[in-house]
C-alpha cells in the first residue's frame, strides 16, 4: 500500500475507534495545517460528514486571518464549532509578558479545560505528531488524562495491535492522537494530494512564512520564499530545522514542553 | 492514482530491544546521527544538556527526552522516530529495556515488522535479553539481527564477540528464533553502524544499516481470505454504512458475504468511500464501508468473511498469552477479551505450562504473574469470530482487559482437538 494511503486508513480507523467509543467527544481545531487534514480525515471517515464537535481554543491573541479561515470553513463544511475562551484570566490581564509558559497554562490548558468540565466531554482529539519534539514522541494513540487534567508519562497504559484505551475511571479523560504516526512532510504531501484548504498564512510573502501556528505574540515566521504546497515540500525535503522552531514556548528551557505538556497542554 | 517518484516510500518498523544499558538508545540516536536524519538543533541541545550537566556527548539522549530518563540515564517510554537509509524509510522504535518498564517494551514491539536484539559485549546475555528474545517470539516477529554492543569495552576481539554470540543463539535456538545476522558494533564510537569498521577487520558481515536494508518488507494480506471486522454502522445520510478496515483479503462489488459469529449472509452493493484515492474492490489495510442490497441487523464485532474461508467461531479459545497486568491472571476471575473489533466478557477456564519468560523455567503455578507466559483456555460468554495466529494474524491475536487497562495479550493456538490426527 502506498504510504499516504497506509497514513489515511490507520488515522481513519482511530478516528472510528473514537467516534464509537466515546459518547462525549469533540476534536480539537487549532486552524493549523495538522488540525485542519485532521478535519479532512473526519470527513473521510464518516463518508463526508463530520459528526464531532470542533473545539477552538481562542486565546484573544491569534493572528486574525485564522478566525477568519475558522469561520469560513465552518460555513461551507457545516461543522460544528464551539469557541472556548479563559475570560477571567484575560480579564485580570493575562499575557505573554507574565511569562510564556503561564501565558500559554491559563491560556490554552486551562481555557480548554473549563470548556471540557462545561460540555463534560470525555475524549477530546487532537492533531499532534510525534516529530513535532520528544515528549510527542512517546505519546499513545489513546493517551488518558487525569482529573487534573495531568499527563502521566512516566506510567502509560499499554497500547498493541489497534486495541486502545477506552475504558476509563470517571474522573479522567483520554486524549486521542490520529495524526500521531504522520510527519511534517507527509501532512503536506497530503494536502497537495488532497487538495486540502489551508489557510495562506503558511505560504510566504515578502520572503518570509509561517511554519507552525499559533499566538502571534509567540510565534515567528520562517524565511521563505515556498508560496504553494509544492514548494512548501520541496522547501522542507531540503531543509533541517524543526518544525517548531519558531515557537518561542519551546525554548524558555530544555524541558519547556514536557512541562507544560505534563500539565495538560496539547 | 499515479505515483510519483517524490512519493514516499512505504515504510517499516523496527523495534531495538534488550537488557537496560546495553546501549539500545544510544544505537538509535547513532543511525539518526550517523545517516543525517537529526533535526537541525538536535546535536546542539543535547550537547548543552550534556554540557551544563557535567556529563560526556550522550547519544540516548536523542531519544530519551524526558527529563527523569535523562538524569537517571533510563528510557521509561517507547519513542518512535522516522529515519531512512538510501534504500528504504524507516520508524525506529526505541523500548525501555527495564523490567518495570515491559508494558512499554511490548507496545513497542506489537508494532514492529522486525527487531534488534542488542546485547553489551562485556556484559554477555542479562534477564531482559532472554525476555524479550521470548515476547518477540510470541509476538510474531520472526525477522531478527542481533546486535552485540560496546565491542570497545572488550577490545574490538573476535574472541569475546564469539563468545556472546554462541551464548545467545544457543538460546534463541532454543525457542526457534533464528537471526539473519549478528553483529559486532560499538554504538558510541560508530563502529558497524553506517560504515564498516576498520578495528573489527575479522568480520565481514552486514553493518547495521546494510542489516536493517536486508530485512524483507512486510508481507501483503491481499491474497488471504476476506476478514473484515464491522467497526460500526452509520446512517448519516440516506445510506446506511457498515464502516470498518479490511483486515485480510478483498471485498467487492456484488461479493456475497458471510457475518461470523451471527452467520447472517448478505451482498455488497456498493463500496463506499469519500474523496477516494482508489476505486473498485478494497483490499486489506483500507478503512472503507459498504452497504448491503438488503437491509440487516448488524452490530459492531462481527467478522465479515466471503461463504468458503470463513473465520472460525466459539465460546472457547485456547491461546498462548503474555502478562501485564500488576494482578495475576487467576482463574474465574472476570476479563473482556478483545479481539478485533469484537469485545467479551470472559474467564480463563485453565491455566497450564507458567512459563518464567526470564529463564525458561516452567513455574507450578496456576496464575500468571506480571511478565509471565502461559497457555490458557478461555471461556468466554458469547462466541466470537476468530482465526489461528498462523493463519491469519489479525484476527488470532487478542488483548485482556482486567478493570480499566489492558492486562494482557495473546495468541490463538489451534483448538486441542486438531492436535491429534486420527
Ligand atoms: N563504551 C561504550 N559505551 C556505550 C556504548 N553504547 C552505549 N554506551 C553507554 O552505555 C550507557 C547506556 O546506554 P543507553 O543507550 O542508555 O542504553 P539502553 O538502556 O539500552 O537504552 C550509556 O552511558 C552509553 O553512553 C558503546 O558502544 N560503548
Ligand atoms: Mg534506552
Amino acid at each position: 500500500m502506498e504510504h499516504l494511503d497506509a497514513l489515511e486508513n490507520q488515522s481513519i480507523y482511530i478516528l472510528r475507534e473514537a467516534y464509537k467509543k466515546f459518547k462525549k467527544l469533540a476534536m480539537l481545531w487549532s486552524i493549523g495545517k495538522d488540525s485542519t487534514v485532521l478535519l479532512w480525515l473526519a470527513r473521510k471517515a464518516f463518508f463526508g460528514h463530520c459528526p464531532i464537535p470542533l473545539v477552538h481554543i481562542d486565546t484573544s491573541y491569534k493572528i486574525p486571518a485564522m478566525i477568519a479561515f475558522r469561520d469560513q470553513l465552518a460555513r461551507e463544511w457545516s461543522l460544528r464549532l464551539i469557541v472556548g475562551q479563559n475570560t477571567a484570566a484575560l480579564a485580570d490581564g493575562m499575557g505573554p509578558e507574565r511569562g510564556r509558559l503561564t501565558c500559554c497554562t491559563a491560556l490554552k490548558t486551562e481555557g480548554l479545560q473549563l470548556l471540557m468540565a462545561e460540555r463534560g466531554f470525555t475524549g477530546l482529539i487532537l492533531g499532534i505528531r510525534r516529530d513535532e519534539e520528544g515528549t510527542r514522541a512517546k505519546e499513545r494513540y489513546f493517551s488518558p488524562r487525569d482529573k487534573h487534567f495531568e499527563w502521566n508519562y512516566k506510567d502509560q497504559p499499554p497500547e498493541l495491535w489497534d486495541q486502545f484505551k477506552t475504558d476509563f475511571d470517571a474522573d479522567t479523560h483520554i486524549r486521542i492522537h490520529p495524526l500521531l504516526h504522520w510527519t511534517e512532510i507527509d501532512v503536506w504531501e497530503y494536502i497537495r494530494r488532497e487538495a486540502i484548504p489551508i489557510i495562506d498564512l503558511y505560504f510566504a510573502k515578502d520572503g518570509e512564512r509561517y511554519r507552525s501556528l499559533g499566538c502571534w505574540p509567540c510565534t515567528g515566521r520562517v524565511k521563505s520564499n515556498a508560496a504553494t504546497v509544492e514548494e512548501i515540500i520541496a522547501e522542507l525535503r531540503a531543509t533541517n530545522t524543526s518544525e517548531r522552531a519558531g515557537r518561542a514556548q519551546d525554548h524558555e528551557d530544555t524541558y519547556a514542553m514536557q512541562k507544560l505538556r505534563a500539565k495538560g497542554y496539547m | 492514482m499515479a505515483t510519483d517518484i517524490a512519493t514516499p516510500r512505504a515504510s517499516s518498523n523496527i523495534v531495538i530491544v534488550g537488557h537496560v544499558d546495553h546501549g539500545k538508545s544510544t544505537l538509535v540516536g547513532r543511525l539518526f546521527y550517523d545517516t543525517d536524519s537529526l533535526p537541525e538543533g538536535r546535536y546542539a541541545a543535547v550537547a548543552r544538556v550534556c554540557e551544563e550537566t557535567g556529563k560526556p556527548f550522550e547519544f540516548a539522549f536523542l531519544l530519551d527526552a524526558l527529563e527523569e530518563e535523562r538524569d537517571q540515564g533510563i528510557t521509561i517510554d517507547t519513542a518512535r522516530a522516522r529515519f531512512h537509509t538510501a534504500r528504504r524509510d524507516y520508524v525506529l522504535i526505541d523500548a525501555p529495556g527495564h523490567k518495570e518498564f515491559l508494558k512499554n517494551m511490548v507496545s513497542g514491539a506489537a508494532a514492529a515488522d522486525a527487531a534488534l536484539l542488542l546485547i553489551d559485549a562485556a556484559e554477555g546475555v542479562q534477564e531482559q535479553s532472554r525476555r524479550h528474545g521470548y515476547l518477540l517470539h510470541l509476538l510474531g516477529i520472526r525477522q531478527v539481527v542481533v546486535v552485540i554492543n560496546k565491542m570497545d569495552l572488550v577490545g574490538y576481539r573476535q574472541r569475546a564477540f564469539a563468545d556472546v554470540r554462541r551464548a545467545y543463539l544457543d538460546f534463541l535456538a532454543a525457542l526457534g528464533v533464528h537471526p539473519q545476522a549478528v553483529v559486532p558494533v560499538s554504538a558510541r564510537e560508530g563502529d558497524n553502524i553506517a560504515a564498516a569498521s576498520a578495528r573489527m577487520p575479522w568480520y565481514d558481515g552486514p553493518t547495521v544499516v546494510e542489516a536493517l536494508d536486508a530485512f524483507a518488507a512486510r508481507p501483503s494480506r491481499e491474497h488471504l481470505p476476506l476478514r473484515f471486522p464491522v467497526q460500526d454502522v452509520y446512517k448519516f445520510d440516506h445510506r446506511r454504512i457498515i464502516a470498518g478496515r479490511v483486515e485480510a483479503g478483498a471485498i467487492a462489488e456484488g461479493d456475497t458475504i458471510l457475518f461470523t459469529p451471527s452467520g447472517h449472509r448478505g451482498v455488497v452493493k456498493s463500496i463506499e468511500r469519500w474523496h477516494p484515492s482508489r476505486t473498485g474492490p478494497a483490499r486489506a489495510g483500507e478503512s472503507i464501508g459498504i452497504t448491503l442490497t438488503e437491509q440487516l441487523f448488524i452490530e459492531r464485532g462481527e467478522v465479515i468473511s466471503h461463504l468458503a474461508d470463513a473465520p472460525r467461531a466459539g465460546a472457547e479459545l485456547r491461546a498462548n498469552l503474555f502478562w501485564l497486568g500488576d494482578r495475576h491472571l487467576a482463574p474465574g476471575r472476570p476479563y473482556v477479551l478483545k479481539l478485533a473489533t469484537q469485545e467479551v466478557p470472559c474467564a480463563a477456564a485453565g491455566v497450564s505450562g507458567v512459563i518464567n519468560t526470564a529463564t525458561l523455567e516452567h513455574v507450578a503455578a496456576h496464575e500468571v504473574a506480571k511478565n509471565e507466559v502461559a497457555t490458557v483456555t478461555l471461556a468466554l460468554k458469547t462466541p466470537v469470530a476468530y482465526d489461528c495466529f498462523t493463519d491469519i494474524v489479525e484476527t488470532g491475536r487478542f488483548v485482556l482487559v482486567d478493570g480499566y487497562d489492558v492486562a494482557g495479550g495473546g495468541i490463538v493456538l489451534p483448538p486441542v482437538e486438531d492436535d491429534y490426527t486420527i
